[in-house]
């Protein structure tokens, strides 16, 4: 489904903040694959999801998606394959406004925009239907202004929107992360849902070693903008946080894990 | 003194009238792009000049107000390829408009800083010396364009345009190309700010390369008057739109009223500038003093996402 190959990425090059973000990065996805991805902070993460959507150009190297070569196609035209989640709860949806106008946005993100009515009526009973299915009772509410809601409902909507028109692939920028622990429980069972609902082939960051190991068929590690580790299926499953930390310290030369992934 | 003051009122609604439709057109940008586009002092002459320009050589009317309009879409156009073409910040790239435009308000002109058209010689749709028509009209304006604007920002390409201003990477991630709706939306702007000036040449009788001096102040507080006042009882998109003419019509008003209580009408720019920079400062004002009172508000809370 995905092809990432020897990916290069540098920020500020040539200042003395320069920062090599994705040093030959290379991975594979299969059709269907949920994979979960670790990292310290740095190793590259947030920038491969971006480079996947088309928020950078590629320094060097190819994406492929689905067979489709697509290193230089604009952000927004990427947007029809591509179903996106992100850390800032704020970032996913259009504040300003109501949540079936934000739903119908992302309902036509694969398609052309003309003069047609940007919600229409047979739509919104579509879109309660699918607001019901979260279960937080925001299908009352559907011509409220998102931005009246909290980080985790919009978190939910943002799920939706970005599975509304079935994308070539999800990806997950640790969108959990900036939600309370309950929150961020709930959000992730929707996420599991979804994703098994409909076979999505999925990548999703994140910081919590035992959701890392809980969810998906596959796990990668990053370090200094490379994959390091990956496993998947049985091998997986076997896998725990200690071993995890271990692997990490192993493969990053010694270095120890930071605090934030030691916590979690 | 206050007779000359009511009996100047029905005028200055009428001038009100005007300046809130050039008011509707900065609102596009300003609240629903979150752009500043300074374009428009220059496109509000070039309204102007194009309509004097166009029916004193004889042609009909309403086809020059169309050609006016289109030149206003043209200068924001230009304004629009600055910001996503060239990369510069929208308000620079607005100012360079404005600059150029003085020049080619000039040419379009014939070099003279103003040119008279009067209601007697021509078919004109408003006039100083006609107020009750000029009122009917700038109504009948009013009325269309909201009608017009309220369809259009409710179609794709209008939520597109709203995504934009709200933010730009959800717009991006469903697809939307931001440099386009930016565009559309400048150039939409631009075209009726200069219907307004051309509706404000015949009006007077007569266009000014200096006529929109100042329009984006007029219109800014046109805007952020309607908001003040109906902000909290107007939700509805065409009644914002709304609000922001009555904006214009109160702030004609209020200009008319201290320069009836002896303000020298030299001062006027910087009371204009003055209002509009205490309205502005109100929110943020606002927000620092209740700032400590949200805070608790949110703890009280929770995260919790049912809340």
């Amino acid at each position: 489904m995905l092809e990432i190959k020897d990916v290069y990425k540098v920020f500020n090059a040539g200042t003395v903040n320069e920062k090599i973000a994705l040093s030959g990065l290379n991975l594979t996805l299969a059709d269907g694959d949920f994979v979960t991805v670790i990292g310290g902070n740095g190793a590259g993460k947030s920038t491969m999801l971006n480079m996947i959507s088309g928020v950078y150009p590629c320094d060097e190297g190819q994406i492929v998606l689905d067979g489709k070569d697509i290193t230089s196609m604009k952000e927004h035209r990427r947007a029809k394959y591509l179903g996106r989640v992100f850390q800032d709860p704020m970032m996913g949806t259009a504040a300003t406004m109501s949540i079936e106008e934000n739903l119908a946005m992302a309902y036509r993100r694969t398609r052309h925009r003309g003069l047609a009515w940007g919600v229409s009526r047979p739509e919104k009973s579509t879109y309660k239907e699918l607001v019901a299915s979260l279960g937080l009772g925001l299908e009352n509410r559907m011509t409220t202004k998102v931005g009246l809601l909290s980080g985790g409902q919009r978190q939910a909507i943002t799920l939706l929107m970005a599975t509304i028109q079935k994308p070539k692939m999800l990806l997950l920028d640790e969108h959990t992360a900036a939600l309370d622990p309950k929150t961020a429980a709930k959000v992730l069972e929707i996420t599991d849902e979804i994703v098994k609902n409909d076979s999505l082939t999925t990548m999703m960051i994140t910081h919590n070693m035992k959701d890392a190991l809980r969810l998906g068929n596959r796990l990668v590690m990053m370090h200094e903008g490379r994959i390091i580790f990956d496993v998947s299926g049985e091998e997986k499953a076997k896998l725990d946080v200690p071993d995890l930390l271990k692997m990490f310290e192993k493969a990053s030369g010694g270095e120890f894990a930071n605090d934030r992934m030691l916590l979690a | 003194m206050f007779e000359a003051f009511i009996d100047s009122q029905p005028g200055s609604i009428a001038l009100g009238i005007i300046w809130g439709i050039m008011a509707i057109g900065v609102y596009i940008t300003y609240k629903v792009l979150d752009i500043a586009d300074l374009t428009v002092d220059g496109s509000f002459s070039t309204g102007g000049a194009v309509l004097v320009v166009c029916v004193t050589s004889g042609m009909n009317i309403w086809l020059a107000m169309l050609l006016a309009f289109i030149s206003g879409c043209l200068a924001g156009l230009v304004t629009a390829i600055f910001h996503t073409k060239f990369g510069i910040p929208a308000i620079l790239a607005g100012i360079l408009t404005q600059l150029a435009l003085y020049s080619i308000n000039l040419r379009i002109l014939g070099g003279m800083a103003n040119l008279p058209i009067s209601f007697r010689k021509y078919n004109l749709l408003l006039t100083l010396s006609d107020i009750p028509k000029s009122l009917i009209m700038g109504g009948i304006f009013t009325v269309a364009l909201i009608a017009i604007l309220y369809w259009f920002f409710g179609t794709e390409i209008g939520h597109s345009l709203r995504a934009t201003g709200c933010n730009q990477t959800m717009s991006r991630a469903n697809g939307v190309n931001t440099n386009v709706a930016k565009t559309i939306g400048i150039v939409l702007s631009n075209g009726i700010v200069a219907l307004s000036g051309a509706l404000l040449a015949q009006y007077n009788g007569y266009a000014d390369i200096n006529m929109g001096r100042g329009a984006i102040v007029i219109g800014l507080a046109a805007v952020i008057i309607g908001e003040v006042v109906f902000g909290k009882i107007f939700r509805n998109f065409a009644l914002k739109l709304l609000s922001v003419v009555i904006g214009g019509v109160a702030y004609y008003f209020f200009i008319n009223l201290v320069l009836t209580l002896g303000l020298p009408a030299n001062d006027l720019k910087l009371l204009q500038a003055v209002i509009v920079a205490v309205f502005l400062g109100i929110p943020y004002w606002k927000n620092s003093i209740t700032k400590g009172k949200h805070k608790i508000k949110k703890e009280n809370k929770g995260g919790v996402i049912n809340a």
